[in-house]
């Protein structure tokens, strides 16, 4: 292992930056001075290359010295190309809480070679199609994993050119037999695809294959991190730079030494800056497949949460089998809120929003300020498209549902919000959409405001129903 | 365990329907038709990873490659370099406390629990498994509350006795604790008398034998007034009650509600809303009425999709800063996985797309759980009974995990 030192970015302070930044307060990246950008760099809210005059010949030395500062440990690899290509790794941290995760991991589907074409075709639609809109969002999959079954290359060949006729989704070309990789590789090169793997009985050929296209590859010794870093060692020397490392996904009574070994190796990188170590990790809960289980359901089930604990401890790039809409919609969903800034408050600020073009018979809704309630009832009522007035009221960044059992939502503070944003002043009528979550609170919240109390649902999706069905309420 | 006291896994699938049925019955085949299995394992072995001999295409060996870009001289074998794992070590350890009492402990429980005695970061290092592993507590309500329907189906029979409830969870579905949530005691509910509550209470103590969490209604007042009645009730019974707040200091309550829990032998979970900065000052204020040797946290558990990501990360800074040497942090934590179902994802009918409700409802308390296990959560409220057999055989399987083979990724070329 090839520990050195060098300062996190946890460690770099703005001035470390704004030392080799041209210091002339351009302000042609839009920040007032050099400093303010330099700041923004350390917290990784810019990058570098958003400097205009540092990207100059003149700051060419200096440039090159910032990149190595604020080099990741875990180095960035892409595959694919164009719109399409993939970022993966580009970690600094072991814990979210320190700094941003960068880049979340690709979820690349499998294709085997003794799929009928017509099965391949279909799966590619699914994989195509496959979105989910999460708080305004689409959340999607992004590669396809091609594994040799049959051991024909002749196969391998003819699948990868339907694959490449059906859609243009970045590639990670699976099979240990460099003959395979080869004919693989004839029908796809100019996509940069990912090659799995270069082992310890292949490297010799494999790694020329590499060498020759330029492609992306995997590093693969399950089990055996030793045997992992004498590969990425030998294949630097060789002149080798675009590695991803497969410490291998073991699952069931093993699954414990996946978390060990995936952790250890991120440890490695990002603590001890080893930069045998310092690459992007592969995970394969399509492993699970190769278990006894007998039962379809059972294997997805495994495959699912298996995936999930790969997300959170340190998977850079995923490989699955699974399609099935239950067991990837919590990994889409997961991936992108662990992905997220920790700093980012958990809260939005209090006040009213206006939905669509309301007028004074509009609706009038309250919700909380937590962040999270906030984009999903916001959401919702787009997608209804309801014109409509939201009153979001300040309950210590908390959901409805804790805001109302820890009394940070009451009919008092109801009643302070409705005054301080001057309610009365928007709309001509008295009735109040309170949450289904907050239906406790109806009777107190009528006699301290005044306003009539109508619970909506439970669940904001179904916003739209009630207002259709429900507004403008009948007189008593 | 003894075989016998195993909760029965045919009538774990009864219960669970048909659609869950089939899930599970992969493991009945293994069990009983294992001759017929073994007949088609052939579909089952992979292809080896090594080729057969095909040749490569011609087209791939004439077609042009893109340039190299280095070229060094390969090594003539590989150069070996060892990969060394050190066990983080920390200065500090989260304190044990034990729920639950047995009649030579003053109590009357059959078993007790144990939680916390953390000295790392869990399944970090195999040398640093936790001390224990992670309690389940499944829920009980002392009145109707709105429950998806993957809760109540196998739940219908019960949902108005709570003593039958509560024998169910830990007969049927294995239930470490019981927690019973006193909801009929919310002033703006039904009011329900503190009596009533520790009338219930003893029910449940007399129906089962593991160790109980009292889940109070929030009201900072009738819930001191509640936990009071019932701590002296349940004398020595090293309940855990759920939970004291903020609140209880503003509503000048905390201070009763600990000296009763302290004088009649309970523990207190201190509950706050995903700020490591409330969650130390209410700890301090605890600190003064009541032993930190018997406290336990709640951070709060926010659902998947509603916002996990805080609740993950405001377990880990808990947890490393206890580690670290931060004495106000250095207790066990809970996690109300339960919460999970508060996702819309989790019970709604997303359309055939994302079908099988009945496997996504629980798959998502299940992430839920083993993502906080990951952060170092000791204690999980939980329902759905396939949630709770994957966190306890997930567990199970990160602290003690089976010896690996360094091996060949065999899935590459896996028959599927």
């Amino acid at each position: 292992m090839k520990a050195e030192h060098k300062k996190s970015i946890r460690e770099i302070s703005p001035i470390d930056v704004y030392k080799l930044l041209p210091q002339t307060n351009c302000a042609e990246c839009g920040e007032a001075n050099c400093m303010a950008f330099a700041t923004k760099v350390v917290n990784g809210e810019v990058f570098i290359e958003g400097c205009p005059p540092v990207l100059t010949k003149n700051y060419e030395k200096d440039l090159l010295k910032l990149q190595e500062l604020l080099a990741p440990p875990v180095r960035v690899i892409h595959f694919g190309t164009g719109n399409s290509q993939l970022k993966i790794g580009g970690k600094h941290v072991l814990y979210r809480h320190e700094f941003t995760y960068q880049n979340p991991p690709p979820i690349a589907i499998d294709i085997s070679d003794d799929m009928e074409n017509e099965q391949i075709a279909t799966r590619i639609k699914k994989v195509q199609d496959f979105s989910y809109t999460y708080i305004g969002r689409p959340l999607s999959l992004d590669a396809l994993a091609v594994r040799s079954v049959t051991q024909n290359p002749y196969r391998y060949t003819e699948v990868i050119q339907h694959i490449c006729e059906l859609c243009n989704l970045p590639l990670i070309l699976c099979s240990t037999d460099p003959n395979i990789i080869k004919a693989g590789l004839s029908a796809c090169v100019e996509r940069k695809p990912l090659i799995f793997a270069i082992t310890k009985e292949n490297w010799k050929e494999m790694g020329e294959l590499v060498l020759d296209t330029g492609c992306p590859v995997v590093v693969s010794a399950p089990g055996d991190l030793s045997l992992l870093i004498t590969l990425v060692r030998t294949l630097q020397e060789w002149g080798i730079e675009e590695m991803v490392l497969d410490p291998g996904t073991f699952h069931s009574d093993k699954i414990g030494q996946t978390i060990h070994l995936f952790t250890a190796l991120r440890k490695a990188a990002v603590k001890n800056f080893d930069s045998l170590s310092g690459y992007p990790i592969l995970g394969t809960p399509i492993s699970v497949w190769n278990g006894p289980e007998l039962s379809d359901d059972l294997n997805h089930w495994q495959e699912a949460y298996l995936t999930s604990m790969l997300i959170t401890r340190y998977a850079d790039l995923l490989i699955m089998h699974s399609i099935e809409g239950w067991a990837l919609l919590p990994q889409l969903i997961w991936r992108f809120g662990i992905y997220t800034d920790p700093r980012k408050p958990v809260s939005v600020d209090a006040g009213i929003r206006t939905f669509g073009n309301p007028d004074k018979t509009s609706p009038v809704l309250i919700t909380s300020n937590y962040a999270l309630t906030y984009f999903t009832v916001e959401s919702d009522i787009k997608t209804a498209k309801i014109d409509c007035y939201l009153i979001v009221i300040d309950t210590g960044g908390l959901s409805v549902e804790a805001a109302v059992a820890g009394r940070y939502l009451t009919a008092a503070k109801i009643a302070e919000s409705l005054k301080e944003w001057k309610a009365d002043t928007l709309v001509s009528h008295k009735n109040l959409i309170i949450p289904g979550l907050a239906a406790r609170l109806s009777g107190e919240t009528e006699e301290e405001t005044g306003w009539r109390v109508l619970v909506g649902p439970r669940d904001s999706s179904g916003i739209g129903q009630m207002i259709r069905e429900r507004w403008p309420p009948a007189d008593e | 365990m003894t075989d016998q006291e195993k909760p029965d896994i045919s009538n774990l699938i009864r219960l669970l329907g048909p659609g869950l049925g089939e899930l599970l019955s992969g493991r009945q085949i293994e069990l009983e038709h294992v001759e017929v299995e073994l007949g088609e394992l052939e579909l089952w072995i992979p292809v080896g990873g090594i080729s057969q001999g095909f040749p490569a295409p011609v087209a791939a060996a004439a077609k042009q490659m893109t340039p190299p870009v280095k070229r060094l001289p390969r090594p003539d074998d590989l150069i070996s370099e060892k990969f060394l794992m050190e066990p983080d070590v920390f200065p500090a350890q989260i304190r044990e406390i034990t729920l639950g009492a047995t009649r030579a402990e003053g109590g009357t429980r059959g078993s007790t629990v144990t939680v916390g005695g953390s000295t790392s970061i869990p399944f970090t290092h195999p040398q640093s498994p936790p001390p224990h592993p992670p309690v389940i507590s499944l829920d009980v309500f002392d009145t109707r509350v709105p429950m998806p329907k993957a809760l109540k189906n196998h739940l219908t029979e019960v949902l108005d006795d709570p003593a039958a409830w509560a024998k169910m969870n830990v007969e049927q579905f294995g239930a470490d604790m019981v927690t019973v949530h006193l909801l009929s005691t919310d002033p703006l509910i039904q009011n329900k008398s503190p009596r009533e509550a520790s009338k219930t209470v003893e029910e449940v103590l007399q129906a089962v034998e593991v160790p109980l969490i009292i889940g109070g209604c929030g009201d900072p007042k009738k819930d001191a007034e509640t936990f009071t009645e019932i701590a002296a009730m349940a004398e020595g019974e090293r309940l855990l009650l759920n939970s004291v707040t903020s609140d209880m200091a503003d509503a000048k309550t905390l201070e009763p509600v600990c000296k009763a829990a302290d004088t009649h032998g309970h523990c207190l979970l201190g509950f706050t809303g995903l700020d490591l900065n409330s969650a130390k000052e209410l700890n301090r204020r605890i600190y003064q009425y009541f032993p930190p040797e018997r406290l336990l946290m709640d951070l709060t558990t926010v659902a998947l999709g509603y916002g996990l990501e805080y609740s993950f990360s405001i377990h880990e800074r808990a947890r490393m800063a206890a580690l670290m040497g931060d004495p106000e942090l250095q207790h066990p934590t809970i996690s109300a996985c339960t919460n999970a179902w508060s996702a819309r994802e989790a019970w709604m009918d997303l359309g055939p797309a994302f079908g099988r409700n009945d496997l996504r409802g629980p798959l998502w308390e299940t992430i839920g759980g083993i993502t906080l296990l990951l952060a170092g959560v000791d204690l999980f409220l939980m329902m759905h009974p396939l949630a709770v057999s994957t966190l306890r055989d997930v567990a199970g399987k990160l602290m003690h995990p089976a010896e690996i083979k360094p091996d060949m990724a065999d899935w590459a070329a896996l028959k599927i």
